[in-house]
């Protein structure tokens, strides 16, 4: 049978070029972004369901949504 | 998701661009944005006013999000390089402290008051129709043309921006963003990065 469990996406952050604006962490429906410390966004991991609202809303296009590794 | 008060300031925004064509005089209420950004983030370590604040931002992302104005294309990398972000900063700064330059001289009485707004840093408009005097020195209503100018341009650049990229693609060179994202790295740096 061939692999029907797909690994998790998330939402990934490119900081070095983040500009700390917090689109993402405003349009999050999950609360799951935060800014560290005004300097660059995190994402709780935990919280991410991957839907992709942040990376398109985001400014820069700096976030991308990828399959998590686990 | 319940809206907060702080989600209408782009009305403030609105508001205060229409202003300066009846009054130039409210172009100083511009130094709010200027000041607050930069208090929120010496005194907090966070960029508050860019992440809940910021009526310029809101307002852009209405316009190119909600009305549409915006292909929602990624603004080419250059644009969010450092060297671009730090440079537009310092082009900026640049800029405001010659118009300061000017403000001094006809605050000095060297030179007399012109009643323009000079439009992406070139382009002087007349706008005479909104300066009735005042009992203040001329050098006040230079200054209110001078920031009137900065805030214009900078609106005008924005939607530009929003128009081709992303709504708020203002927002990654925006000089205020840097500045405060650069005294939150400073002052995260200071602490010896303890979380």
């Amino acid at each position: 049978m061939a692999n029907t469990t797909r690994a998790p996406r998330k939402a990934a952050v490119l900081q070095d070029q983040c500009v700390a604006c917090g689109c993402c962490a405003k349009v999050c429906p999950l609360h799951a972004i935060t800014i560290y410390h005004g300097i660059y966004a995190t994402v709780d991991t935990a919280k991410c369901v991957g839907c992709g609202k942040c990376a398109k809303e985001c400014p820069a296009s700096v976030i991308e949504i990828r399959e998590a590794t686990v | 998701m319940k809206k907060k008060w702080y989600d209408y300031l782009w009305i403030v925004t609105l508001v205060y661009l229409v202003l300066g064509f009846f009054n130039i005089l409210f172009a100083w209420l511009g130094l709010l944005c200027f000041f607050i950004p930069l208090i929120i983030s010496v005194a907090t370590g966070t960029k508050g006013y860019c992440n809940r604040y910021c009526g310029r931002g809101q307002l852009f992302g209405l316009l190119g999000g909600r009305f549409g104005l915006s292909r929602k294309r990624d603004v080419p990398n250059w644009m969010k390089s450092k060297w671009f972000r730090y440079g537009f900063l310092i082009f900026f700064f640049a800029m405001f402290f010659q118009m300061l330059w000017n403000t001094y001289w006809v605050f000095a009485g060297a030179s007399d008051l012109k009643q323009v707004v000079t439009l992406l840093w070139t382009f002087k408009l007349p706008w005479q129709w909104a300066y009735h005097g005042t009992v203040l020195h001329a050098g006040v209503a230079q200054f209110a043309f001078g920031f009137y100018s900065v805030m214009l341009t900078s609106t005008i650049l924005g939607l530009i921006t929003m128009l081709l990229f992303k709504p708020r693609s203002w927002c990654v060179y925006c000089p205020m963003g840097t500045t405060t994202q650069l005294i939150c790295k400073a002052k995260h740096a200071g602490r010896g990065n303890r979380t």
